[in-house]
Order: C-alpha cells, then structure tokens, then sequence
C-alpha cells in the first residue's frame, strides 16, 4: 500500500497560513500581556513578546505603525496590543502582526486619546507645515509649569549651564489634575499677550498616564496650537507623548530636553567668538605680511630711481674734483715755491754784499753815515768809513793839494 | 557703527561674523582691513565679556502680577 502523496513545507505553510488569515476572530484581536524581548530596530520596525504565566506570542509592528503609537513599550510592561494573527514562513512561526498598542486598563482613555488626536490630526494641527521655527538665541525664553515641580528645577539648571544669558519669565500653572487645562491655557495666554518671549517651554516632568493627562486635553492641544509664539512641549519621559507632543511646534522628550533644544551651548557660543577672533588675526597678519612684501619690493625697485643713486654719484664727482683740486694746489705750490727761490736768487746776486763780494767797497761818512757818491759828499778832513766784504777801514779825506803832492811823491 | 557696549551677544556675534566673512575676502584696502579688524577685535572682547557676566535672570507672571497692573 502506497502512503499518500506527501507535500512540501512551503504548501504545509500556505495552507496554515490561509487558514490563519481567514479567521475573522484572529485578524482582529486585543491581545493583553507583559511585554519581554523589546526590540527597536534601526529600520523602525519592532520585535517583541507578550506573555502572560503560561503563554507567550511573538508580537512585531512594521514602521508604518510604529511612527503613530503613543507609548513605547518597554520589558515589563502590562499593555494590550491589537492586530492580526498569521504565519511566519520562514520560521513556521505564528506571530501578532500589531498595528496598536496601549497600556493595560487604559482602554477608555486609549480610545479618548486616539478620537482626539484623529480629530486634531483631520483638522490639520499637527501638519509639518505649521509647526514654526524658533530663533537660535532666544533672549527671553516663557516656561509653562509648576513652580514648585521638579522640571521647572531641571529646566532652569539646564539654562544656567548651557545658555545664562537668557532672561527667563515663568508662567506658573498647575500641571495636573482637573483644574490643571484651564490653567495651563491661562498661563499660555498669559505669555502670550502680556510678553514679548521668544519661545515658549510647556514642561511636566515624569508620571503615571493619568498624571500626564492634561497634556492629552483638547483645550490645552488648542491653547497650544494658537500659540502666537512657538511652544516646544517637554513632558514626562521619552516614552510618553501627548497630544500636546503632536502639536507643539517641536516636541522634546523630557523638560531638560526641551531646554536644550531652546538654547545654544555657551561653549558652543565661546568657541564661535573665539575662533572668529582667531580667523580675523590670522587674515590681518597675512595681509600685513603681504603687505610688507609688496613694500619692500617696490622699494627695491625705487632703489634704481631714486635721487639716492643720483646723489651717491655726485658725491663720488665731487670727491674726484676735490682730489683733482687737491693736486692742482700741490702743483701750483710748487711752481711758485721754484719761482721764489729763483727769485731769492736773483735779488741775492743784486746785493751790496754780493758786490762787496766781488772785490766793490761802500763809502759812507763816519759822522752821518750818508753815502759818499762824489769829491763833493766828502770835503777834505772829512772822516769816512769803507765797508768791505770782510770789514770796514776807516779814513780821512786829504785834500787835493797834499793829494797831489802824495801823488807826485809817489810816482 | 553702532556703540559696541550697547549691543546684545546676538547682535554682537552676528557683526563679528559679517567682519570675518569680509575680511576673509580678501577685498579690502589696508586702512579697511586694519580698522574693521580693530572693530572685530573689540566686538569679540564684548561677547567673551557678555559670557563670562552672563546670569540667569528669572521672572514670573501671573495672575496677581497681571491684576496688581505689572
């Protein structure tokens, strides 16, 4: 006997699988359960368990939903998780294929929220296109909380640390229960018709879904949206969105976050005056320095046309001249030092020495020294003196008688 | 030019960027180059100094100051 034809995993698989996707009551379950294995993959999709004391199912939710869930789940978490039930081929796995998810015993409030946020959403206030940009450097930043909270606390440490030069302006309110919507509506309308704030931060710190429940009120949602100044809305964890998340202008996942998100770093800030002083020294040194280059270039080149050259050159003509003159002097000198002595010469040989030399005598009268050039200058008896070369003789004119006589004796 | 003591850091910041950007040009003539320069210099001693002073100041409005005609 022949067994029955056997069939393939894959057809095994769609035949399961088609049963799965038929069932009415499996496409379109709440599942409730402890969330474990939570996994937020990079391609937004999440991977988790939910089980209970004697189950578990393997639960994933594709991006397209991820992006519109109000909480994260987190491991341990008691939450009800709706979507259909089907096959996972490759593993032969059953999975919950989830498109929603809600905490445990919050299915009233859960539907609350999600016709108000589809209402909101249809009339068009959490549109990208609304959502305003805040300046980069508020001067005066509103904050919309409870004085007496703990975020308020955080915010103002976060704007002491990253940004003091902000001026704050607080716009007390409470921040839940009953009477917490009205409020928080007044202290926005308050910031907003009596102040000139460039932002507005509207905080509440962590708590229970109940606690954060203002922030899901339609007239607080709508208080926001009229906002003439931009909001960035802080609440609770990173976990948890409200209403108020999707309208604000920008969302910040805790009260701290948002005061980040208001503010520029004061080192950021320090380091931007810093390095503009720095590029504007390092442009005026190089242009001093290419300055300085070109300077000294053109002084090069006026060097070569410059009166400078022209004066050195004079001073070298006149130092030639001079030294030229000089030489003209020394020989002039000269010339007239020869010319001197030849002169010197000649007046000597014309001396009364000098004919007293060649063998001439000069007679002058002993008595009055007059120069006896005839008989006359000189009677008989007269005293005379004979000057000679060597000496002088002295004599006494005879007279021409006794001369004669003399000269008779003689010859 | 406006008196730099009188000026926010915003205000401040936003001249002493335009001053890098045309000094960074390179378009200028020296005397320019020199006293936007000097005008730089002063306007980031003026910002260090706008941090350096800087305290949170933190107000309040509510109700009873709006009533009390604050």
């Amino acid at each position: 006997m022949f067994a029955r034809q056997s069939i393939s995993v894959s057809q095994l698989t769609t035949h399961i699988q088609q049963l799965f996707d038929t069932d009415v009551i499996l496409q379109d379950i709440w599942v409730s359960g402890e969330v474990s294995n939570m996994t937020r993959a990079s391609s937004g999709h999440w991977y988790f368990t939910i089980k209970d004391d004697k189950a578990a199912l393997r639960c994933v939710m594709w991006r397209s939903s991820t992006v519109n869930q109000t909480t994260i789940p987190q491991n341990g978490d008691a939450i009800e998780v709706h979507g259909g039930v089907s096959v996972y081929a490759a593993r032969g796995e059953y999975q919950l294929y989830a498109d929603i998810i809600r905490p445990l015993g919050m299915g009233d409030l859960y539907q609350e929220f999600e016709r108000l946020k589809a209402r909101l959403a249809a009339e068009g206030l959490f549109d990208a296109e609304r959502k305003r940009a805040y300046p980069a450097m508020p001067q005066r930043i509103g904050v919309v909380t409870s004085p007496t909270a703990a975020a308020f606390q955080d915010v103002l440490n976060v704007l002491t640390r990253r940004f003091p030069l902000a001026e704050v302006v607080l716009s007390p309110t409470l921040v839940q229960g009953d009477d917490a919507p009205p409020q928080i509506v007044r202290a926005l309308q308050r910031l907003n018709d009596y102040t000139d704030v460039d932002v507005i931060l509207l905080v509440r710190g962590g708590g229970s879904i109940e606690d954060l429940w203002s922030f899901n009120d339609e007239r607080v949602a709508r208080a926001v949206a009229a906002s003439r100044i931009p909001v960035i809305s802080g609440v609770g964890h990173e976990t948890d969105f409200t209403i108020v998340d999707f309208v604000s202008d920008s969302r910040a996942p805790t009260p701290s976050a948002a005061a980040e998100l208001a503010t520029p770093n004061i080192d950021d800030l320090r380091e931007g005056v810093n390095l503009g002083l720095l590029r504007i020294t390092d442009v005026m040194r190089d242009s001093l320095a290419s300055h300085r280059q070109d300077l000294n270039a053109t002084r090069r080149a006026l060097r070569h046309t410059s009166p400078q050259v022209f004066v050195r050159n004079s001073r070298q003509r006149v130092d030639d001249l001079n030294n030229r003159l000089l030489g003209g002097e020394k020989r002039l000198l000269s010339l007239l030092r020869e010319r001197l002595r030849a002169r010197e010469a000649a007046l000597h040989a014309a001396s009364p020495q000098a004919l007293l030399e060649r063998g001439y005598a000069i007679v002058t009268r002993t008595e009055d020294g007059r120069r006896v050039r005839s008989s006359h200058d000189a009677d008989p008896g007269t005293g005379i003196t004979i000057q000679l070369a060597a000496d002088e003789l002295k004599a006494r004119i005879e007279d021409k008688d006794t001369h004669e006589r003399y000269k008779r004796t003689l010859f | 030019m406006s008196d730099i003591s009188e000026l926010s850091f915003e205000a401040a910041f936003e001249e002493l960027e335009g001053i890098v950007e045309r000094l960074e040009s390179g378009q200028l003539t020296l005397d320019a180059s020199v006293s936007l320069f000097e005008r730089g210099r002063l306007l980031a001693a003026h910002c260090q100094a706008i941090l350096d002073n800087a305290e949170l100041r933190v107000s309040q409005i509510d109700e009873n100051s709006l009533q009390n005609g604050e």
